[in-house]
């Protein structure tokens, strides 16, 4: 690693006024700090942000699940009021990953094989911000990208709960990254559907099926569906015609034990 | 360089560490607890899992400066004073559950972990909770019978496998 200063903060304020110029915000660091031990990356100081107490914990109200930037994988895996969510977060790499790594820190990198961006986009959830508050649908902008400003902290992300939702990842073995991803959302307002780990464009929303699923909320709805490969990522795990069949397949194993 | 003070194995420590030293670091070349091991360094294979605030998290993949204040414990707080072995570090020695030993502290302190939120933990359970610690020997078969042996379960059905 190239040598660098980390302050911890212990308020979201502190943590904003720390952030801007080559300051880089830390949050559980399992993808960071890897990425620092490359040489990829090299701040001149590292802001961390996990002993900002306001930024931790999980709260229900209205309907709404709000999880605080900072708080863990392991506990959303726990927390069981949004059963899909928290399943989702209970397969994320693997246990001492998950009592590291979070739900800020994921949808702000943006992995395109990242689990989180998926299940908030699919939600219609809200990233909330130091400074604002976003729509996911205006949030995820493609592979790494988001509507983040340089020093704007992701402190917490709201979730609508859906009247039914599952998502269903097809796990790439080594990494335990989505080889792709598929989380589906049954709202009042209508089906969603959200694909990770597939497009070069990073997650993404499949329309058509939503389409197919607001009219008839089962797998045989997605019969007639075909996915295209422009676009789809190709690497030595799979080819973009590969991973343009498993969104298919995995879109329909999520509709079938969506609950 | 920044003081910390943590508390390793219920004793109270402090040192003086740079920004990007990691905790994995500070525990082998500034304390010399150095049971904690670094195999990958790359947040892969899980030797040098300790506990930080109860839980099992990978040293090499946070900072020194993170623990600021912690409880920390290690492979070397896992036995007794005198050097007797835990129930699990014993039914990994009775169950030949290391054949190199480097990964065997990070399996032991996630073993721990495990057996804490779920004391008698499946086959598939403790493969599943396996999933980040990874044994180069190839050993997974007696880590397994080793840990469901020491979470008091009947191994022998492991055994005729």
């Amino acid at each position: 690693m190239y040598a660098f200063d980390i302050e911890c903060p212990t308020t979201i304020a502190e943590a904003a006024q720390a952030l801007g110029g080559e300051n880089q915000a830390l949050s559980g660091g399992q993808t960071l700090i890897p990425t620092l031990k490359a040489r990829l990356a090299s701040p001149e100081k590292l802001v961390s942000l996990t002993a900002i107490a306001e930024m931790k914990g999980i709260s229900s109200a209205g309907g709404v699940l709000s999880i605080g930037g900072a708080t863990c994988h392991a506990d959303v895996a726990a927390d069981g009021s949004y059963k899909a969510l928290s399943e989702l977060a209970a397969h994320i790499g693997d246990p001492a990953v998950r009592n590291r790594g979070t739900i800020g820190g994921s949808v702000a990198n943006n992995d395109p094989a990242a689990c989180y961006p998926a299940a908030a986009l699919a939600s219609g959830a809200t990233i909330v911000t130091n400074t604002r508050e976003i729509a996911a649908d205006d949030f995820f902008l493609g592979m790494f990208e988001t509507a983040l400003e340089e020093g704007e902290i992701v402190t917490a992300v709201k979730f609508p709960i859906p009247e039914k939702a599952n998502y269903q990842k097809f796990v790439q073995p080594a990494s335990r990254f989505a080889l792709v991803g598929v989380f589906v959302a049954k709202t009042t307002d209508g089906v969603r559907v959200a694909v990770t780990g597939a497009s070069n464009e990073g997650v993404h929303r499949w329309t058509a099926a939503e389409e197919a699923l607001n009219a008839s909320f089962a797998v045989s709805a997605l019969d007639d569906l075909t996915v295209s490969a422009d676009n789809l990522i190709a690497d030595l795990h799979g080819s973009p015609e590969y991973r343009a069949h498993l969104i298919k397949v995995m879109t329909g194993r999520a509709v079938s034990a969506a609950s | 360089m920044t003081k910390v003070t943590m508390t390793i194995n219920g004793k109270s420590v402090a040192g003086d560490v740079e920004g990007n030293t990691l905790l994995a670091s500070f525990l082998r070349d500034d304390l010399h607890l150095t049971g904690t091991h670094i195999g990958c360094d790359t947040s892969q294979c899980g030797a040098c899992v300790v506990h930080v605030d109860g839980r099992a998290v990978k040293s090499c993949t946070m900072f020194a400066t993170e623990a600021n204040g912690a409880e920390v414990a290690t492979i070397e707080g896992q036995a007794a004073a005198d050097g007797t072995l835990n129930v699990i570090q014993q039914a990994f020695q009775d169950h030949h559950g290391l054949q190199c030993g480097f990964c065997t502290p990070g399996m032991v302190m996630s073993t721990a972990a495990l057996l804490k939120d779920n004391p008698k933990p499946t086959v598939t359970e403790v493969r599943t909770y396996l999933e980040g610690n990874i044994c180069r020997c190839t050993g997974y078969h007696n880590i397994v019978k080793a840990i469901m042996a020491a979470s008091g379960q009947d191994v022998s059905a492991i055994a005729a496998e």
